[in-house]
């Protein structure tokens, strides 16, 4: 027999000692880890995702981690809106005077190339409107730019794949500006797939419904991030829903855009009396908003100068999403953090202490048997990694079964973490952090093994041979 | 003296420090050996130094004068870990009250003896020897679950499993009930005779010490206990 295998009887001797022991462990090992996974699971996830391709965002003033927030986790509140020509100052001149033939809009729009164009030659400028639930899911109107040009994935390098139909067009004939992809999250909660129709609810997901409809073309493949709990709609659709237009003053408009805005109400008249949706005119440019805009640009050393021009603009602000959840993550997780690694030592000693007097109370009852393994010619050290090794046995089974029910925990409550951070962890997704528990428990707990230890060697074979 | 001697005390000494000061004589013997297979029996009155210089000649503690030699090896030279090996791999001890470990089967008390002596881990030799004292049936039971007698031949497998040169036994037949008595001291004698294994048996019982062809009593070859009775007297 090996001195593990003797470790391992004498744990089996005193079952209910050392099951009670270890259970102990593992329930502390079990509370640290699920609360340092849960962080480090949420920190990497806000981190990851802070980076979908784009290094910037775009949206009126006010709290830059708010625009943040809501604009690439889409959590809280969105804080205002940008006019439209905000978004139009990211196109060419060309792109601008496209845009002005298509809406309807002031002729000067036209003439002058974006004031932030130069910096995004390379990257892209992608419209957010955010406000409508489908559900408890937030709906974001965008362009299908959207999944032609961003990624995600470690390496940012991943495209959003479909899982079920297609990404929605521009315009299509069959469902002309209310076509709609949702993420995975939301087809699987909300019980919906490709033709299926929804009603977006306005302001929060207990407000009141719109009349219009989007049937919903594709549903994403599930991506791990805040993606998979949005419909994304097609914007042009967004912006026909009732209340989304901004109202404006017919005294401002020019003669064009008069004629256009009456000839977009009485296509809307028709093709309310007919029942479809085909025949919706896209709003003008004055009647158009967006919540944010996200920005990568061509080069990524323009980031900053684009930051400090758009920040100079009276309605607009330009964040960083990585730099604002460093600020959070450093104001309030990192003291948090720190917090909870103390608890997580305190844990891990008062552990390794129930290790020590567990195994310390047993050696009186067995110093005969250390007495008598010496006579059969055991080394001193040889009893004393005897019962270093139980002390690490309990360390091992206690730490991993601890390990397991954090993670089982963790996965069992996945709905719950994945509604609060829209992340969902996996079974056995691990953080940084929880990897220093267990070599810390095994340490604490040799530490704690080396008392009886040095009982153990310090054991008088002659006198306990015939105690 | 006997040149093919197996085990050979030379002006052994051990004391005891007393509570009141000063040192306790209780072992000084000038010579004994024993040859290499032979079996002796050793008689003395309880408190005589029969188990002290049975742990003297285990290496369990030093004399603080004089010579033991098991074979090529001199004990008194020997570091703490060169007589733990010695202990593994050349001795074989039964405890009076048997010692067997009670978180363990018969079986493993039986690989525990082997299990300090480098290059004798032999599972099948365990089994063989649980077969030869009648308990191959019984290699899964805890001591707990074993009759007295039956630890007792748990105690003597376990002491022969490392092939020891030399088999001490500290009153084995104590705390063994009178029916098992004689099977136990047959078992042991046997046993060594088969192995080729030298025995020097402690007793205090004349009825076991009769059976054997060499009988020494400690009161003649402990000079420290003729002291005292002369001291007595």
């Amino acid at each position: 027999m090996n001195t593990l295998q003797i470790a391992w009887r004498n744990f089996q001797q005193r079952s209910l000692a050392s099951i009670l022991t270890t259970l102990s462990l593992a329930l502390g090992v079990a509370l640290t880890v699920a609360v340092l996974s849960v962080y480090g699971i949420v920190k990497d996830a806000f981190e990851r995702n802070a980076s979908v391709g784009y290094n910037l965002v775009v949206g009126p003033k006010g709290s830059p981690l708010q625009l943040t927030l809501n604009s690439v986790y889409y959590l809280s509140q969105p804080i205002e809106n940008l006019p439209y020509t905000q978004y139009m100052e990211f196109m060419t001149k060309e792109q601008r005077a496209e845009q002005v033939r298509r809406f309807g809009g002031p002729a000067e729009l036209a003439e002058r190339e974006g004031a932030y164009s130069a910096y995004i030659r390379g990257g892209f400028a992608i419209p957010l409107a955010l406000g409508d639930f489908f559900g408890p899911f937030r709906v974001v109107g965008t362009t299908p730019d959207f999944f032609e040009l961003l990624r995600y994935g470690p390496d940012v390098d991943q495209p959003f794949e479909i899982a079920e139909g297609r990404f929605f067009e521009e315009h299509s004939d069959q469902y002309g500006y209310f076509e709609a992809v949702v993420g995975s999250r939301v087809a699987q909660e909300m019980n919906v797939g490709v033709g299926d129709e929804f009603f977006p609810t306005h302001g929060d997901p207990t407000g009141h419904g719109h009349d219009l409809g989007f049937t919903i073309v594709g549903v994403m493949k599930p991506t791990g991030t805040p993606n998979d709990r949005v419909a994304i709609v097609n914007l042009e659709g967004f912006y026909l829903m009732g209340g989304h237009a901004k109202p404006i003053d017919e005294e401002d408009l020019s003669e064009e855009e008069k004629a256009a805005l009456a000839e977009a109400e009485t296509a809307e008249a028709e093709d309310g009396e007919a029942g479809g949706a085909a025949k919706f005119k896209p709003l003008m440019i004055r009647q158009r908003e967006v919540t944010s805009i996200l920005v990568r640009t061509g080069n990524p050393l323009f980031g900053p100068q684009i930051q400090n021009v758009v920040n100079e603009d009276i309605y607009a602000q330009a964040a960083a999403p990585v730099l604002e959840i460093n600020k959070l993550m450093n104001l309030i997780v990192v003291p948090l953090l720190t917090a909870l690694m103390v608890i997580t030592v305190i844990t891990c000693v008062v552990a390794a202490v129930g290790i020590l007097v567990s195994i310390y109370n047993s050696m009186s009852d067995r110093r005969r048997d250390i007495a008598v393994m010496r006579a059969l010619g055991a080394r001193r050290d040889t009893v004393t990694t005897v019962i270093l090794l139980e002390s690490l046995l309990i360390a091992v089974i206690g730490g991993v079964s601890g390990w397991l029910l954090a993670h089982g925990a963790i996965w069992l409550a996945g709905g719950y973490i994945e509604a609060q951070t829209g992340i969902r962890p996996g079974l056995f997704s691990t953080s940084q952090y929880e990897l220093v528990i267990l070599p810390l428990v095994l340490a604490l707990a040799a530490l704690a093994g080396l008392l009886p230890a040095m009982v153990a060697y310090r054991t008088d074979v002659t006198k306990n041979l015939s105690a | 003296m006997n040149s093919g001697a197996l085990l050979r005390i030379r002006d052994l000494k051990k004391t005891f420090a007393q509570p009141g000061g000063g040192r306790l004589t209780v072992l000084e013997v000038p010579q004994f050996e024993l040859a290499a297979g032979e079996q002796a029996v050793l008689i003395g009155r309880s408190g005589g130094g029969k188990t002290t210089l049975l742990h003297l000649i285990a290496g369990l503690t030093s004399p603080d004068e004089g010579s033991i030699r098991v074979g090529d090896i001199e004990l008194t030279g020997l570091s703490e870990s060169g007589r733990d090996r010695y202990r593994a791999a050349t001795l074989g001890y039964v405890f009076q009250t048997f010692n067997l470990l009670p978180g363990f089967s018969a079986l493993e008390n039986v690989r525990l003896g082997m299990s300090f002596a480098s290059g004798r881990h032999d599972i099948q030799r365990a089994r063989e020897l649980l077969d030869r004292v009648g308990l191959a049936e019984r290699a899964d039971y805890r001591p707990s679950q074993l009759s007295v007698g039956q630890q007792q031949r748990v105690a003597i497998a376990r002491a022969l499993a490392s092939r020891p040169r030399l088999l001490l036994a500290d009153e084995p037949t104590a705390n063994v009930d009178p029916a098992s008595q004689q099977q136990v001291i047959d078992l042991i004698r046997e046993t060594c005779r088969d192995e080729q294994v030298a025995l020097l048996l402690v007793t205090h019982t004349m009825d076991v010490a009769d059976q054997f062809d060499r009988v020494e009593n400690l009161a003649d070859i402990n000079l420290a206990f003729k002291a005292a009775a002369g001291m007595t007297h």
